[in-house]
């Protein structure tokens, strides 16, 4: 900074001694938070370089890292797209109801209430699960393996546990639900004055209103805050390791008791007792999660931010 | 709402044709509406065993059905399409609030009858049956929480600070956009990382508090950037430009000016960091582990976490399982308590500290 080459119109002020260390600091911070995530990748491939290298008979399994791995995986996307699935409309007519309906006192302690549900630790929502969501679904596995066991996915013998991946969606979903809705919740308030108001001087209903004003200015919101609740719903750890009875191979099955695990539980799971070689595997399964969630929240956060370039909200 | 000046304006002409009043329900319809259905419901429940549940559920069913028919019989196809709107929207909200209140039932219901005053001062240190306690898992948390906000606070706010006041270009966008990936590390993949980098430096097999605190930095740093660096967003320019002309210099400014208008949401957003990792499980279990023993120094040995013990206690009951159970609840329910006095006094902290304004 101090070999001036442009014009030297404003005069440049003495720099200070506790300037330059303040700024250096200051700097030096920010780019050890790159240097951390770079260190995550790094300390991750290097951890799981073995298992990589490693002829496929000494990989847990006796098949090979990709054999190990691919059920895993299987099960991680299962688990979190049905959350997806199941969240995603739900958060949007929740963030619909506290901007556009509830009640104008009672809105901001609505939101606040379901902010709460983000603050629940997950091991807790394992908790629930196993203690009460998957007795109270054990009646819809059998009916369902009764009546929509023609489709594939919902292909018997129903689970006597509830312990499924039905159950785990749904516990995920209830995670992910307040992330979705902050968002959606988010870019619902900014819908612009202008637009509602000429809709409703109209004659729209309020749900015209919605569906031509505000729906079509926050879509791109919903879906990177979707794509954000489905990054965590990817790596969900607990709640998954308590409530889901897997070890099952790569089978698209929703109700029976043989699920494919997920990577992160897995992780959990395996853990605390594998040596050798095995903590190289689950380091290795550890690393393609954290390609899959890194992908998916690069592609979240350029949605929501690209929306944010143009939204001439603020 | 002037819905009768069209029907005036169009009585006084009566030479257009036939009078087209707007038909409107009346206010109590929709409340009707639903009492009908879930009396209706009450009865249909009852042909199959009776139950509040499946009442509930026809009866809102039922409810919003009518309500629609209703509305699209007398006031036609767009009215009806906006109050089953507003049904599903409210019945949303509704289903969200299930697992919130069924979950805070169920952690009172279990974890009420452990939460005593042995469970706050005994150690599981040689426990096998009934007794015992979480004093140990509880220093445990607050220990490794605590150096894990050492670490994060310094680097996530220098980093604001950098964001806020210093950065521009390239390493700023840079910064912003991987803080904001950061978020979505999964917490088991930090886990690992610090599992990893421990391993490298100390050798295998080495299971330290540190550790853990490390896993939860990584956790926690991009949430104290991105809450600092909206709070010192808002620090107004005035401010520092009223500094600078005094001849302060801008590192001092900072120092003395922009952060003590901020301490507020600062204060509140490191205590909501504080609250987002102080439940986390997964990374504490694959780098600190657990004892049953009292271990409170965090470069030496395993240590006790609430979560931790929480899931062992449910996952590996031993012969005493009822009593297991009975632990995992209560630290469970403490681990709530934990978590909402926190974000309690996140809110707190915005309320009483905040800036005074317009003097």
């Amino acid at each position: 900074m101090t070999t001036t080459s442009a014009p030297p119109s404003p005069p440049q002020p003495k720099r200070r001694v506790g300037d330059r260390v303040f700024a250096g600091t200051a700097k030096g911070s920010g780019i050890l938070i790159l240097l951390i995530l770079a260190g995550v990748a790094a300390f991750l491939v290097s951890e799981a370089i073995p298992a990589i290298t490693a002829p496929a008979e000494d990989i847990p399994g006796g098949e090979g890292l990709a054999h190990y791995v691919w059920p895993l995986i299987v099960g991680t996307l299962l688990g979190a797209v049905l959350a997806l699935l199941i969240a995603t409309p739900l958060a949007v007519a929740i963030a619909l109801y506290v901007t556009y309906y509830a009640p104008r006192r009672l809105a901001a302690a609505m939101g606040y209430v379901i902010d709460l549900l983000a603050a629940i630790p997950s091991v807790v929502y394992g908790f629930w699960g196993l203690a009460v969501l998957a007795p109270t679904l054990v009646p819809f596995h059998e009916w369902a393996a009764d009546n929509l066991g023609f489709i594939p996915l919902f292909e018997g013998p129903a689970s006597s546990t509830g312990r499924t991946m039905l159950t785990v969606g749904i516990v995920l979903a209830v995670m992910i639900l307040p992330i979705i809705s902050a968002i959606s919740r988010e870019v619902f308030g900014q819908a612009p004055a202008l637009h509602r108001e000429a809709a409703l001087a109209l004659g729209a209903t309020r749900w015209e209103m919605i569906k031509m004003a505000v729906l079509p200015y926050g879509k791109s919101g919903v879906i990177g805050g979707a794509m954000l609740g489905l990054g965590r719903a990817l790596g969900e750890t607990m709640a998954v390791a308590i409530v889901l009875s897997g070890g099952g191979a790569a089978a698209l099955t929703l109700i029976t008791s043989t699920n494919p695990s997920t990577i992160a539980s897995n992780i959990a799971l395996r853990f605390p007792e594998a040596t050798g070689l095995g903590v190289n595997t689950l380091i290795a399964s550890g690393l393609v999660l954290f390609v899959i969630t890194l992908a998916v929240n690069m592609l979240a956060r350029w949605v929501v931010n690209r929306r944010a370039d143009f939204s001439g909200a603020n | 709402m002037s819905t009768d000046t069209p029907t005036a304006l169009r009585s006084s002409t009566p030479t257009q044709g036939p009078v087209r009043v707007e038909r409107r329900l009346p206010r109590f319809a929709p409340l009707g509406a639903y009492l009908a259905g879930l009396a209706v419901g009450a009865l249909l429940s009852a042909l199959t065993g009776f139950s509040v549940t499946s009442t509930l559920i026809y009866g809102v069913v039922l409810g919003t059905l009518a309500v629609y028919v209703l509305t699209r019989t007398v006031e036609g196809r767009r009215k009806a399409a906006d109050r089953l709107v507003t049904a599903l929207v409210t019945t949303a909200f509704g289903i969200a609030m299930i697992p919130l209140v069924s979950l805070v039932y169920t952690v009172l219901d279990n974890g009420l009858p452990r939460f005593d005053a042995q469970f706050f001062t005994n150690s599981m240190y040689r426990v096998v049956g009934e007794g015992g306690g979480a004093y140990h898992a509880i220093l445990g948390t607050l220990i490794i929480t605590a150096l894990a906000t050492l670490i994060s606070v310094p680097i996530g706010l220098m980093t604001s600070i950098y964001l806020v006041e210093y950065g521009s270009g390239r390493l700023k966008r840079a910064i912003t956009f991987f803080v904001d990936v950061m978020t979505g590390i999964p917490s088991i993949v930090a886990g690992l990382f610090a599992f990893a980098l421990f391993t490298l430096l100390f050798g295998n097999q080495v299971r330290i508090g540190v550790m853990g605190a490390v896993a939860l930095s990584v956790l926690m740093i991009p949430v104290v950037v991105r809450s600092s660096e909206e709070v010192l967003k808002l620090v107004p320019n005035e401010l520092r430009e009223a500094s600078y002309a005094l001849g302060v210099p801008k590192w001092r400014t900072v120092v003395k000016v922009v952060l003590p208008t901020a301490i507020a949401g600062l204060g509140t957003g490191v205590t909501l960091a504080v609250a987002r990792v102080v439940g986390e499980t997964a990374p504490l279990l694959i780098t600190v582990g657990l004892i049953t023993g009292t271990n409170l120094n965090p470069f030496d040995g395993r240590m006790a976490t609430l979560p931790v013990f929480a899931y062992y206690q449910l996952t590996q009951p031993g012969t005493a399982t009822q009593a297991f159970l009975d632990r995992a609840w209560t630290a469970a329910l403490v681990l709530i308590i934990l978590v909402m006095a926190l974000n309690i006094v996140a809110r707190l902290i915005s309320r009483f500290f905040a800036p005074k304004t317009g003097r």
